[in-house]
């Protein structure tokens, strides 16, 4: 629960400040102002999806619950990203982003795409268990974004 | 009566382009003007006039057809359609100018792509204050509207803003998995830049590469440096594919196509740029394997019989996992297959991107590919593969559909 300054090195700045949520993504979003991860799992076969999509992916079934989940999870893949693609991210390069493996769903289909914080860019690896950070940036919206799990 | 099938029914007759510029130089010309310049000249390389043109086949929307042809002149369109998402489609755009003439829909079709990045820069950089990449909507409708899609918020503060962040994610886990190192990535720019070195006249990278300066190059994307990223340029490449038929009587000597096919699965979908619900073993490749299948399986050859091979080339790493997923050598193993030489021009099993690709030669979206494919079955290729019969150009990997299409003398 933290708020980050824009400008940090290594923190990809919260460029889309607005959630612009529908119903089917306003769960994920209101959980996210309290510092809860959740996602969708299908009903029929207990798949999770996400981002919400209408459909399950693995069987067609569209009755979904929302579960919420641990928070912690598991460096699929990533980057190091060293060129600003604008001169507004100057200050926030080298930056790390990757995908995240969220620890009690299936993997594949249910990952996050996001910053990963707090960490030497140059020590990043797959596999690295990573913990969920949020930043609220307004009562509409936050951003989440995954450190290395200390301790 | 056999299966109905596409191959060898339909021949390219007619290759066309423009000088190729570095970005933004092509400007006073527009996309359009050179649209209609590569055209009308790759319709005089086949020997037909506009009065003949009566099939857009493209891909990516690379141009308007009624814009087109109305600044032409054409008399009558009869088919004009084009492969969905982006330049995953050039080699199956040729499929599709197959499909339209040996289903009847029309008899002589253009394939073709025009690029200025002048007002825009497809790598994600920002022009004019606007990120496109973060905030890309993910309608496909032309109007557009409907504002930002619920699903960019889910994104677009992750930080992965361009094709070159996705395909690095895609990189670093072929790394972990296999093994494959930086001097694999080194040797696909460093034997294409030896390529583009010996045509000058086409390419706009031509100075000496060495593993030095690979290795010195700012890294833009781990694992990605400069080098191994494409160029941004302008231009336009048409091809005109007409009946195997009509092609004998025409004035170049016809390049087949012997088969072709496009798609990918559900689980790659749109995948590298948001989803990404593949696993492993589709995680990390090209998402060609189910193409290249259907296409040797329609063409009914095997990767020993390819003598030249045009690989999409937006990312070194790319390369190595096309050579995987069609079949040049086993998956996980493309990394040791490129270092041991096997793509060099002369030496090399199979000579790839002899033309220097997108990231030596120039960056049309694909079509420069299959320019010198057509090139090296005519025999006038620059880097002529000696005796080359049958060649291979992809499209993509990038969002479904990836395609690959076989040609032959
Ligand atoms: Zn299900």
């Amino acid at each position: 629960m933290t708020t980050r300054p824009e400008g940090t090195q290594g923190v990809f700045p919260s460029i889309m400040t607005e959630s612009f949520a529908d119903d089917s993504t306003k769960p994920f979003w209101d959980a996210a102002a309290e510092g809860r991860l959740v996602a969708t799992k299908c009903t029929n076969c207990g798949t999770f999806r996400l981002p919400p999509k209408p459909f399950c992916f693995n069987c067609q079934h569209r009755d979904i619950e929302w579960v919420e989940l641990p928070g912690t999870g598991t460096i699929y893949s990533f980057t190091v990203v060293r060129h600003p693609l604008s001169p507004m991210l100057m200050p926030a390069v080298p930056y790390a982003a990757g995908i995240i493996e969220l620890d009690g769903t299936q993997g594949a289909g249910a990952r996050m795409i996001c910053n990963i914080v707090d960490v030497d860019v140059d020590a990043v690896k797959i596999g690295d268990k990573v913990e969920i950070v949020w930043e609220h940036v307004n009562p509409g919206m936050s951003v989440p974004r995954f450190r290395p799990v200390t301790s | 009566m056999g299966v109905v099938s596409i191959k060898d029914q339909a021949a390219i007759v007619g290759v066309g382009a423009t000088k190729y510029f570095k970005r933004g130089e092509s400007y006073p010309e527009t996309e359009l003007s050179m649209a209609c310049t590569a055209i009308l000249s790759a319709l005089e390389d086949a020997g037909l006039t506009v009065n003949d043109l009566d099939g857009f086949a493209i891909y990516s929307n690379s141009c308007d057809p009624a814009e087109v042809a109305s600044v032409l002149g054409v008399p009558e369109v009869r088919f004009a359609a084009s492969l969905t998402s982006g330049g995953g489609g050039c080699a199956g755009a040729l499929g599709l100018a197959a499909a339209a003439i040996h289903g009847g829909m029309a008899n002589v079709c253009v394939t073709l792509m025009t690029l200025q990045q002048l007002n825009k820069r497809l790598g994600g950089s920002e022009v004019g204050g606007v990120l496109a990449y973060a905030t890309m909507s993910e309608s496909a409708s032309p109007y557009g509207g409907g504002g930002v899609p619920p699903s960019a918020a889910f994104t677009a503060n992750a930080g992965l803003l361009s094709p070159g962040h996705s395909f690095s994610v895609l990189a670093q886990r072929h790394m972990y998995l296999y093994g494959t190192k930086r001097e694999h990535f080194a040797e696909v720019a460093m034997s294409q830049r030896e390529n583009a070195r010996k045509r000058p006249e086409t390419a706009l990278r031509t100075d000496p590469m060495t593993l030095d300066d690979y290795f010195n190059a700012r890294m833009i994307s781990d694992p990605l440096c400069l080098l191994d990223y494409t160029q941004e340029t302008d231009g336009a490449v048409a091809v005109i594919t007409v009946s195997a038929d009509r092609a004998k009587d025409l004035r170049q000597p016809p390049v087949h196509i012997l088969a072709s096919a496009h798609g990918g699965t559900g689980s790659w979908g749109p995948g590298i740029f948001k989803y990404f619900q593949a696993n492993d073993d589709e995680f990390a490749s090209s998402g060609h394997r189910p193409v290249a299948k259907r296409l040797y399986e329609m063409a009914g050859v095997t990767p020993d019989d390819v003598d030249v091979a045009l690989l999409y080339d937006h990312f070194t790493p790319l390369v190595i996992m096309q050579l995987e997923d069609y079949g040049f050598c086993p998956i996980g193993e493309g990394g040791p297959f490129v270092a041991e030489g096997n793509i060099r021009y002369g030496t090399g099993k199979i000579p790839v991107n002899t033309h220097g690709g997108n990231l030596s030669e120039a960056y049309i979206i694909g079509m420069t590919h299959v320019r010198e494919a057509v090139e090296q079955l005519r025999g006038v290729a620059v880097n002529q593969v000696e005796g080359a019969e049958i060649a291979l150009v992809t499209g993509g990997p990038a969002s479904l559909p990836v395609s690959g299409t076989l040609l032959h003398r």
